[in-house]
């Protein structure tokens, strides 16, 4: 099976924020809540850079491992999912978290943390593929439908990529290898402890 | 021959001047672009907690942290040493109860029950009391379960029964918070005169509390010296957990990341003591020691069983009216 990965070649991201809204808009994301966001590093200066970033889904993912209910499993396609059911939104998954993925709707006790939503690579949740079920607790199941993420796939530049790990790496590589420069896969080496030599 | 030595010089001239000064071409070849900010670069100069960061134009100033590899850290922490410190905290204070039971046994009365009671404990202070012990102990469940509920309880009853019961867990935890604070502002108003330490202390702490040889009571006032110990640690460690608790409630005002995980870490070693102190505590004042549950149960004790163990506190207040000793209303079973 794949090893699905984002990759955002920041060479190319000219933050347009699409991809941001095409998820909020796929999905129905609820307000104040962003799955995916543009940072922008170096602000105003010299080569500055800018990086889409979402839930990584990274191997031996922290988030699951300090769930204290254990609702994160991973698929077959090593996507990082989760369970709403059984989430409590505690709030340790964002305390673990080294992309800030986890966030919480303010409908919890005292107005604070309700069940967490993230970044499911448009592949939905334990529910039934593609059933309304899913869809209102996740959003739209992309993956099942043999589709790819939506922010990747309308994405203007070709900055996000979005597929198998081995793929868009070599997508990267190549385009660091024709134009001589590359500013590094975002976020690889802290989600699953390597890093795309060029 | 002059005219091939021209061209030579000529020659080497041209190549020395190429050498020297940059084609025209290669220099336009140099893209600006190429000087950006790498990952390499930024993950090399990150120092201890910090983050690679920048801006965003989403309004929420929390997700302007792009990576911060130090969560992993915490992540590893919190199942790890935090987890395994709770469950030694735990299982060492049963251990040492079960053992002090097999060598001590109950601690009797040692004069047997006089029949007569004294007021201990006022109707205000046993509310204080168990408000605060209630809700702890709720609490204290709800949260072990979040430590341990996982691994021994999620197996059990499996993942529907888990989830809600730790969702209402979670409810349980934050209503309940409030309830143990006021517990606890109470209890610190009822008692703290009484638990200020003095000389007698160190007498008592000298002889062991009279908890390892039977006979021995060494003189205390209302409260003796390991009773002031519980008192402070709850005080001290109640207010600790009612800061990061309230925290970890309202995480917008507690600030970051880094603040959240720091009161997240301390509400958890300082739950998992409170909770050992807490297990010996109840252990004392109910199967450990004859007489003892009746000071926070009905709120009179056996005369006999106060002068034993507050033998200074029952002079103290002889003669007050209230304190005046009466028959108990206990049947006394027939020896």
């Amino acid at each position: 099976m794949a090893r699905m990965k984002f990759l955002c070649d920041a060479d190319r991201c000219i933050e347009c924020n699409a991809c941001v809204t095409a998820c909020k808009n796929e999905h129905e994301v609820p307000w104040g809540i962003n799955r995916r966001r543009v940072v922008t590093i170096n602000d105003g200066l010299p080569g500055e850079r800018s990086v889409s970033m979402a839930c990584m889904h990274c191997t031996d993912a922290p988030c699951a491992a300090v769930c204290p209910v254990d609702c994160f499993y991973t698929t077959v396609d090593a996507v990082v999912l989760h369970s709403k059911d059984t989430c409590i939104g505690c709030g340790y998954c964002f305390y673990a978290c080294p992309f800030g993925a986890p966030q919480y709707p303010k409908v919890g006790n005292f107005g604070t943390r309700g069940k967490m939503d993230k970044c499911t690579y448009c592949a939905g949740g334990p529910e039934v593929d593609m059933t309304q079920a899913e869809y209102v607790k996740y959003g739209s199941n992309r993956l099942a439908e043999g589709k790819l993420p939506l922010c990747a796939e309308m994405c203007s530049t070709k900055s996000l990529l979005a597929g198998d790990a081995d793929i868009i790496a070599d997508i990267y590589r190549e385009r660091v290898v024709t134009r001589g420069y590359g500013s590094g896969a975002w976020g690889w080496r802290t989600a699953y402890g390597e890093t795309v030599s060029v | 021959m002059t005219k091939l030595g021209a061209w030579l010089c000529a020659m080497i001239g041209l190549a020395v001047m190429l050498t020297v000064m940059p084609p025209l071409a290669e220099a336009q070849q140099i893209n600006p672009t190429a000087e950006s900010v790498t990952e390499d670069a930024l993950l090399e100069a990150l120092q201890g907690d910090q983050m690679v960061d920048g801006r965003v134009s989403i309004p929420d100033e929390l997700s302007t942290g792009l990576i911060k590899p130090g969560n992993k850290g915490w992540a590893d922490t919190h199942g790890g040493s935090v987890r395994l410190l709770t469950a030694v905290a735990l299982i060492g204070i049963l251990v040492v109860l079960v053992a002090f039971y097999m060598i001590r046994g109950r601690i009797q009365i040692d004069a047997g029950r006089s029949g007569m009671n004294i007021l201990r404990f006022s109707a205000f202070e046993r509310f204080a009391h168990w408000l605060m012990a209630g809700s702890f102990i709720v609490l204290a469940l709800t949260g072990l379960n979040l430590v341990f509920g996982r691994a021994l309880l999620l197996p059990i009853v499996g993942e529907g029964t888990f989830g809600t019961l730790s969702t209402w867990g979670k409810v349980a935890h934050n209503y309940l918070g409030w309830a143990f604070m006021l517990g606890l502002i109470l209890s610190f108003v009822a008692w703290v005169a009484h638990n200020i330490p003095n000389k007698v202390d160190a007498a008592w702490i000298k002889q062991g509390g009279g908890l390892l040889q039977k006979g021995v009571h060494p003189p205390a006032k209302k409260f003796n010296a390991g009773q002031k110990v519980i008192f402070w640690a709850v005080m001290l460690g109640g207010a600790a957990l009612s800061f990061t608790g309230v925290m970890l409630l309202f995480p917008a005002l507690a600030g970051t990341q880094a603040d959240w995980q720091l009161y997240q870490l301390i509400h958890g070693l300082v739950a998992a003591g409170l909770v050992a102190l807490v297990v010996a505590h109840i252990y004392i004042g109910s199967i450990g020691m004859e007489g003892a549950f009746d000071a926070m149960g009905s709120g009179e004790v056996d005369v006999n069983w106060a002068k034993e163990h507050h033998s200074l506190w029952v002079e103290e207040v002889e003669g007050k009216p209230e304190y005046e000793p009466h028959a108990s209303n206990k049947v006394q079973p027939a020896e």
